[in-house]
């Protein structure tokens, strides 16, 4: 992709003792955490832990208040054609008047000044982009007309347009069902596999990205905590985390947190440190 | 058709022309961005500037610019966000509306210098007012072709806009004054009472026929020539009326029409969702 960078090339998000603060309260402190190609990190955490604001931190919209952050090999900045940025799926309005191909051909330098006309070469790619997401048959119909998954589909088209080495996706799957889900998982997955591309993923739940997370990012209340899943998916490690009792149960196929579990089957003092178990086969 | 020949008259078209082109450009943003009571604001305001104006300095066209620039400012200063801005501007019309009646009851001249304020009187304004129209209305066209593809951007996904690097609040702010400059130069040929005849209606007709953003642009902009020009040229014609009834007339005949036809043009677009091929 004409990355210029030597020996860091393949480096997609890099954070060096990463802190934000606002004003008393901390985020997080101390982040190191070096993200390269190919990668696909799940970043997790409660509510409130500074999982958008990292995002926000690395599209160079919050600045940190400490440390170091490249993405590309750049530090952040609006604009950065290398990154992709995959919003939450927040429903577009009934009657905007746009459709679906509008919103993914905003993908195509949007932020530029001037007129929005597309050459025949830039509308090839946006065809090519629609046709990609499986969104051909609805792309011309009004966009806030279309359902959940199908605007999700879009946001996807839109943000891959540019073919971004990073892609940064902010809870790209909440408001959808589970069949949804799966579909715009599909679509970032297999774009991760074909271009090679570091996928940042901030999720409220692991299991829908269990499968595909080759590691994990774990926020708490200033603390933090990254690793394979199979390293931060413990009870030990999450209770440290924590700092209170909490449980991980495997059910079936999914990882379920329980927090605040009144200390009863909290096997293990908060502050014992904690043995890597890899359990995940 | 004889009046056509008078340079008062062409120069009035070609400056109402202008005019509508600007409305036509803003109109969709307006639309899209929910702002058409700041439109109302601003242009009310322009009543209160353009009444200062006239007491101050005798020129209302000057004092309706000045006006309107003050509520964007004091808008973009006060509150851009949307939940804020419906409200600021209430409270900044109704102060500024019972201010420009002081101006107004302070005011010795003409009688009719009021109601020409309210109702618009292209006609009534100099040539050298003409000018200042024009100019502004190249400048307001100009600023919108340069800010025209981040300002879509910005009004139909704001949050990938600003991800993208895109200056929304920035943005927002320059707009405000653009919109300001234009409802601005709209009051002089609809009055500031009618100004969404040409600020919203063409866009809100449009918006009927096409979810196509660029042909929505287009159309708003045709809609609000063919107002504008066939307002003033219909009450050269009549005479004795004044070019706002006509203009807002025109303009929401478009919109009728719109409204029953534009069921039948946008719909059928909808098609079955399919399922992935992925």
């Amino acid at each position: 992709m004409g990355d210029r960078q030597t020996g860091a090339s393949d480096e997609a998000v890099r954070l060096a003792s990463a802190t934000l603060e606002f004003g008393e309260r901390t985020l997080w402190r101390d982040l190191d955490l070096v993200l390269r190609r190919g990668e696909f990190l799940a970043v997790l955490g409660p509510n409130g832990a500074g999982k958008t604001t990292l995002l926000q931190v690395l599209l160079g919209l919050e600045p940190l208040t400490g440390g170091t952050a490249l993405v590309a090999g750049r530090p952040p900045h609006g604009g950065n054609p290398h990154v992709g940025y995959i919003p939450q799926s927040r429903p577009f309005e009934r009657d905007l008047p746009a459709r679906g191909r509008d919103i993914v051909a905003l993908g195509a330098k949007g932020e530029r000044l001037g007129l929005p006309f597309a050459g025949p070469k830039t509308r090839r790619r946006i065809d090519g982009a629609i046709a990609s997401v499986g969104a051909t048959a609805f792309a011309d119909a009004p966009v806030g007309e279309l359902s959940g998954g199908e605007q999700q589909r879009l946001r996807v088209a839109q943000a891959l347009l540019g073919q971004p080495s990073v892609l940064l996706c902010d809870e790209p799957l909440s408001a959808l069902d589970v069949a949804q889900q799966e579909i715009v998982m599909g679509l970032i997955e297999g774009y991760r596999r074909s271009a090679q591309a570091a996928v940042l993923f901030v999720t409220h739940d692991i299991n829908p990205v269990l499968e595909l997370a080759d590691r994990v990012l774990y926020l708490v209340d200033g603390r933090w905590a990254a690793g394979t899943p199979a390293e931060v998916f413990t009870t030990e490690r999450l209770s440290e985390l924590y700092g209170t009792c909490v449980e991980v149960l495997r059910i079936g196929e999914r990882l379920v947190v329980l927090t605040d579990t009144a200390g009863a089957v909290c096997e293990h003092h908060p502050e014992a440190s904690y043995l890597h178990e890899p359990k995940r086969g | 058709m004889g009046y056509l020949q008078y340079p008062f008259a062409q120069h009035a078209l070609v400056a109402a022309a202008l005019v509508a082109i600007t409305c036509g450009l803003i109109g969709p943003f307006v639309v899209m961005r929910n702002m058409g009571f700041a439109v109302h604001g601003t242009s009310e305001l322009a009543f209160t500037g353009a009444a200062a104006g006239l007491l101050l300095a005798d020129n209302a066209v000057l004092g309706a610019y000045i006006g309107s620039l003050v509520v964007a400012g004091l808008i973009g200063v006060m509150g851009v966000s949307d939940r804020e801005r419906d409200s600021t501007i209430g409270v900044i019309l109704a102060a500024g509306l019972g201010l420009g009646v002081l101006l107004l009851s302070f005011y010795q001249g003409f009688a009719a210098a009021a109601t020409n304020i309210l109702f618009g009187d292209i006609f009534g304004v100099s040539d050298r007012q003409l000018l200042l129209l024009s100019a502004i209305g190249l400048g307001v066209a100009v600023t919108m072709v340069l800010i025209y593809r981040p300002l879509l951007f910005a009004s139909l996904d704001p949050e990938v806009a600003r991800g993208r690097g895109v200056r929304t609040r920035l943005l927002g702010v320059v707009f405000l004054f653009v919109l300001a400059l234009t409802v601005a130069g709209a009051a002089q040929i609809v009055g500031t009472l009618l100004v969404l005849s040409l600020a919203i209606t063409p866009a809100a007709s449009a918006q009927r026929l096409s979810s196509s953003p660029l042909v929505v642009a287009g159309l708003s902009i045709v809609f609000a020539l063919v107002a504008a020009d066939g307002g003033l040229f219909a009450s050269l014609v009549v005479g004795t009326i004044k070019p706002s009834v006509f203009v807002a007339g025109i303009s929401f005949a478009f919109y009728l029409v719109s409204r029953l036809i534009g069921p039948a043009l946008t719909t059928r677009r909808r098609r079955p969702p399919s399922p992935v091929e992925a």
